[in-house]
């Protein structure tokens, strides 16, 4: 059972319009996979789609995990076969505390069809002592277990809760969306630190890093760049790619592929 | 009075139930002047209370049935007075037993896994026993500190003059058609009195003392905080209250005094062929405090607006409530505050979830006489509306007649958040956990006012009620 994640041909809708324009992508195991792109090019709307956001809709094309076209899933199963999508805006979710929907979350995982989820559920000081050291790898305070969801977190607190989140579900493939978006400098190096601990404790997990900017790749490595504009994967190479696009911004590559003009 | 021998038999039919019966007494269908003398003949109430039962019933008759209006409701049209038991008194045995009981009721406790307490009520004799050992040692230990907690017949006889000096004053007959139907059939319910200065601090719990009296469908409670006293009164579970009446109609009067403090917690969850159709109203005098925490699950229609008059400087109000209406159900509750006097406060804060063609209706007044000046009231309504099928009103009535008022008034109307539950999912929650996570979550300002056993009671029995609504 292959955990490389293919993506072929995808194209996905927003309504009417179509924002996904055949997408063709390979994340290997244990790659970190960079895309970058302008705003507008599709990358929010490829980590949604792969995980199955409604808004979305699929009018072609097949995503590939673990020997399952995961679009045929249900999005709670596509997170119980690894998958985990770390959110460019986590939505807040009040009068549900961290604690509790953190424990839903990994019991979740560990709930097997057919079995009483008395026996497959974390034992509770098995959790609470998971929590608490992953809160404090990542410089959460404890009382955020008590808090409800997102509710009046800034935006530096969501991602950490994100990456608290990660490093409890272990995923096999995570996909960061702009995950960089917000983060000052000190919340940066804190949430990229939490992704690289992750990515070392497990040899075989491929990480899609969505970013606009290059600056996240500083801290989280990767292997791989893809370059995507106007819903496509326009160009591929190593992590001098971002560099280059750094550098010289998107426009010579718009130029290469659409020619002037266009 | 002529009964015929088949309209003796209660109609157990759509439930199932056995044609065993041991009532001493039943009334025959419908209301009449003889049914109420023969109720209160049976009860050997004074002449006092007689009259004015047969006053109110007068009322009752007088007063058309509020199907429009700024309080009426079209539903009650399918309310038939006529086909209605409006006395049943048990025999010494319970006429029920547990095999009795219909099955999906019983489903239901299982599932939610009631108190064995309350399952023995239901089950029979040893259970009533039990329920009353509980209850009089609790007794005795409100008693000590000359706290009064009886069924109101019981009240009546062996508090005579307090039950005359209160009774009705806070709710007259003529309030309401159903206050009037109340005044003239009432039996069973609550009395309570806490003297100056006592505080009960553990909650009056009145599912105790109702599983040893049974249940009435005409209770009348009747409830006075002395002076600086303090009392929490709990009403009702979450456990579904099944019959074969129609109609529920309670009243409940509270007297709060001078800095006094009173909660009155209610979740009703009446089987959904009920017409729940309640008053409920408390006077606060200066520097009182009154909550009411009302929860609403169960009935086909229910019509209830806790009141809170504001009587004396800084007395302060409270409405916390919740309302579930799922298919074919219509609740429809909010709260009345009337500002009386200075610097007083109200806070009314409903919040209402429908689901599967389920209606809730936010129906609220304010009221602010002149001279109330440096009150201050907030309103928050927030509805959470879970799919096309289902519906949410808001009706508040704003009455201020004093310039020196703060008032903050807010109202929401949502739908699940597509992407509240696309995030919950993307953590391996299933559908139908994540939904109910959001709805115990949107009632958890609720929830977390009740005592634990109860909030863990409402929060499965909510759970129960969202499965079915994934698909």
């Amino acid at each position: 059972m292959s955990s490389e994640l293919v993506i072929k041909n995808l194209h996905a809708n927003i309504g009417d319009k179509e924002i996904l324009k055949g997408v063709n992508l390979t994340v290997k195991p244990g790659t970190i996979h960079a895309i970058m792109g302008p705003n507008g090019s599709g990358k929010s709307t490829l980590s949604n789609t792969i995980m199955g956001h409604p808004s979305y809709t699929v009018t072609a094309g097949e995503v590939w995990y673990k020997g399952q076209n995961i679009l045929e899933l249900e999005v709670d199963q596509r997170a119980k076969l690894g998958m985990f999508l770390a959110f460019q805006y986590p939505v807040s979710i009040p009068g549900v505390t961290v604690a509790n929907f953190m424990r839903a979350a990994v019991n979740g995982h560990r709930a097997v069809e057919g079995k009483d989820t008395r026996e497959t559920q974390i034992p509770m000081p098995q959790f609470r002592k998971e929590i608490r050291e992953k809160m404090a790898a990542l410089g959460v305070d404890e009382a955020f277990a008590r808090r409800y969801l997102n509710d009046g977190f800034s935006g530096g607190e969501k991602k950490r809760i994100e990456i608290l989140q990660m490093s409890m579900l272990k995923p096999s493939m995570a996909i960061m969306d702009e995950t960089d978006s917000g983060l000052d400098i000190d919340a940066l190096k804190v949430v990229s630190q939490g992704v690289n601990v992750l990515v070392q404790a497990n040899s075989e997990m491929g990480v899609l890093v969505i970013t606009h900017y290059q600056r996240l790749l500083n801290y989280i490595k990767p292997h791989v760049v893809s370059v995507m504009m106007e819903g496509r994967i326009v160009r591929e190479g190593g992590p001098e790619l971002a560099l280059e696009l750094e550098e010289r911004g998107y426009d010579f590559i718009r130029e290469e592929v659409f020619g002037n003009g266009n | 009075m002529t009964v015929e021998a088949n309209e003796l038999e209660f109609d157990y039919s759509k439930y199932g139930f056995r044609q065993e019966e041991n009532y001493v007494f039943k009334s025959g269908k419908g209301l009449s002047e003889d049914v109420v003398r023969e109720l209160s003949m049976m009860k050997g109430e004074p002449e006092w209370m007689l009259k004015r039962r047969l006053q109110a019933l007068a009322i009752f008759y007088k007063k058309p049935t509020p199907l429009d209006g700024a309080w009426g409701n079209p539903d009650l049209a399918a309310l038939n007075y006529d086909d209605i038991h409006y006395f049943v008194r048990a025999g010494d045995k319970p006429a029920t037993d547990w095999d009795a009981v219909p099955e999906e009721i019983k489903n239901t406790f299982e599932r939610l896994g009631i108190p064995e307490a309350e399952r023995k009520f239901l089950a029979g004799v040893g259970a009533q026993y039990e329920s009353e050992v509980v209850y009089h040692s609790l007794r005795e230990e409100w008693s000590k500190l000359g706290v009064i907690f009886l069924d109101t017949d019981t009240a009546l006889k062996e508090q005579p003059e307090m039950f005359k000096q209160y009774f009705g004053t806070i709710i007259p007959s003529a309030d309401n058609k159903y206050a009037a139907l109340n005044t003239a059939v009432w039996s069973g319910g609550s009395f309570v009195y806490v003297p100056k200065g006592v505080h009960v601090d553990i909650p009056l719990q009145a599912y105790f003392r109702i599983n040893a009296e049974n249940m009435g469908q005409f209770e009348r409670t009747l409830i006075i905080i002395d002076e600086g006293a303090s009392a929490h009164y709990i009403e009702g579970c979450t456990a579904p209250q099944y019959s074969t009446n129609s109609l529920h109609s309670a009243v409940v009067e509270i007297v709060v005094k001078k800095g006094g403090k009173f909660r009155y917690t209610t979740i009703q969850n009446w089987a959904n062929n009920i017409f729940n159709l309640v008053t409920k109203r408390a006077v606060a005098y200066e520097d009182a405090s009154m909550e009411w925490v009302d929860g609403n699950i169960g009935s086909k229609l229910t019509m209830k607006y806790p009141s809170v008059y504001l009587m004396g400087r800084g007395a302060r109000g409270e409405v916390l409530s919740v309302a579930y209406a799922g298919k074919g159900q219509h609740q429809d509750a909010g709260a009345k505050m009337v500002h009386n006097a200075p610097d007083t406060t109200s806070v009314i804060t409903n919040k209402s979830v429908s689901k599967g063609g389920g209606k809730t209706t936010y129906r609220g007044l304010v009221k602010v006489h002149p001279g109330a000046t440096g009150s201050k009231i907030n309103v928050n309504c927030d509805a959470l509306i879970l799919d096309d099928k289902s519906r949410s009103d808001t009706i508040p009535y704003i009455e201020v007649e004093e310039a020196n008022v703060t008032l903050a008034h807010e109202a929401t109307v949502g739908r699940i958040g597509e992407e509240q539950l696309f995030y919950l999912m993307s953590r391996g929650i299933s559908k139908a956990e994540a939904l109910s996570m959001i709805v115990l979550g949107f009632m958890e300002p609720f929830t977390r006012e009740l005592p634990m056993e109860y909030a863990v009671e409402l929060n499965r029995l909510i759970q129960l009620e969202m499965e079915g609504s994934v698909g």
